[in-house]
């Protein structure tokens, strides 16, 4: 393979990667929910979708091994790399604090999830265009359930829309990350895999924007701050995470059942 | 050695595992069956990424196969098109409703946009047919349902997804 053969190859995996990491670490967090939600509806429908988004990541990851064509399966990219190695949204992976805001970071990344499955249904790659037409359907139900709790609560009592700001206050900075352009970016658009991330801020803003003045939220200005999980570089929870997730598989490897 | 019909008619006869009462088949997850020399082989869409019965129905396939006297059976898995509760027969419907789940109904591939705010699709009751109802929430105890329930017999129900 020429060099820029290899460049752009590597661009494909990191792309791949970027969407199965950022299903899973979200999937592992929702699941952290399992027996604690606050009543038992709301703890099946965060955990359905913990499992709709552990399945999204099975499949990705499943086509990033035979890319990466190094013989490793969904296994193990999802337990046996270390935290630079995964390549998900900083958002994903912060801890789940109340209900209200693990509802608007679902809402928040299901409204990105859309726009990116819709843009990846005419990608060059096949399978990546197949797994975006399946899982559409399930965001589809995240975003709405989401959406709907968002406005409830944000416009509910003084106590739920007081938690919601501040969620709000709190996740808003991550989602610049969703947008900021990489060279991955670049070279995955030219390649005909995906859209550029930064072109989907639009269509992301669009639905985003009213759902929140609908829940009487105000959203702050953005600020410089950029988080880069995609590129690598997690925050202080990432590793946390990764020890709870991995544990099992670092402390018997290969263990099956 | 075995021929497509044969096998699709074993298959016909193969339970989802969660849904007894409809089979493969009716579900609309087999999407075609060839006949070789060395097999039988079998093309699966799966519903939901993360359903944990797609590797149970995946290995009754293969045993019912097996069990009719199919020498080999491979099973393979196509994403696209994906999968929708469009492809539930018309009578398999009407044996779950019979069941006591809410149809989904047709047109879901059609249906795609995301409802407004607070929007709750109206079901009808399987057990009493009233159409006053009232979700109790979106997600149910498995990925595909929804839970309901009936104002008037005062019953809960699922209802089966429109995906």
């Amino acid at each position: 393979m020429t060099a820029a053969a290899i460049e752009a190859a590597t661009a494909r995996l990191d792309y791949v990667l970027r969407i199965a990491d950022s299903a899973l670490i979200l999937g592992q967090r929702l699941a952290e929910w399992c027996g604690h939600g606050p009543v038992i509806e709301e703890d099946i429908a965060l955990t359905n979708t913990a499992l709709d988004l552990i399945g999204q990541a099975r499949l990705l990851l499943t086509h990033a091994g035979a890319l990466e064509g190094q013989g490793r399966d969904e296994d193990a990219l999802a337990f046996l790399r270390d935290e630079p190695q995964y390549r998900s949204l900083t958002i994903c992976e912060l801890p789940n604090e109340d209900f209200g805001r693990t509802i608007l970071r679902n809402c928040l990344f299901a409204a990105f999830q859309m726009q990116l499955w819709q843009a990846l249904a005419s990608s060059s790659d096949a399978q990546l265009a197949a797994i975006a037409g399946k899982s559409i359907k399930e965001t589809r139900y995240h975003l709405q359930h989401a959406a709907d709790w968002t406005v409830r609560l944000g416009d509910g009592t003084e106590e739920s829309h007081a938690r919601m700001q501040r969620a709000l206050d709190y996740l808003w900075p991550y989602t610049a990350e969703f947008f900021s352009p990489t060279a991955t970016d670049e070279q995955a658009s030219a390649a005909g895999v995906g859209p550029a991330w930064s072109t989907l801020a639009a269509g992301w803003e669009q639905s985003v924007l009213p759902l929140l003045e609908v829940a009487t939220l105000k959203v702050p200005p953005r600020t410089p701050f950029l988080s880069r999980g995609k590129e690598g570089r997690h925050s202080e929870h990432m590793g946390h995470l990764l020890a709870e997730m991995q544990y099992l598989q670092r402390a018997h490897p290969g263990a099956n059942w | 050695m075995m021929t497509a019909e044969q096998a699709w008619e074993v298959l016909a006869r193969v339970a989802d595992p969660e849904i007894p009462v409809i089979s493969v088949t009716e579900l609309g997850i087999v999407r075609e069956v060839r006949a070789q020399a060395q097999g039988i082989d079998v093309v699966v869409t799966p519903t939901y990424s993360g359903c944990p019965a797609t590797e149970a129905i995946e290995r009754s396939i293969v045993d019912a196969l097996r069990e009719a006297g199919a020498s080999d059976v491979r099973v393979q898995t196509r994403l696209a098109p994906a999968w929708t509760t469009d492809w539930i027969a018309p009578e398999a419907q009407e044996k779950l409703r019979r069941y006591g789940i809410a149809p989904p109904g047709g047109g879901a591939a059609a249906a795609g946009a995301i409802q407004p705010i607070g929007f709750v699709p109206r079901v009808d009751c399987p057990l009493c047919g009233s159409r006053n109802t009232e979700r109790l929430s979106a997600f149910g105890a498995t990925a595909c349902k929804a839970l309901y329930r009936c104002r008037d017999c005062r019953e809960p129900f699922e209802h089966f997804k429109p995906i």
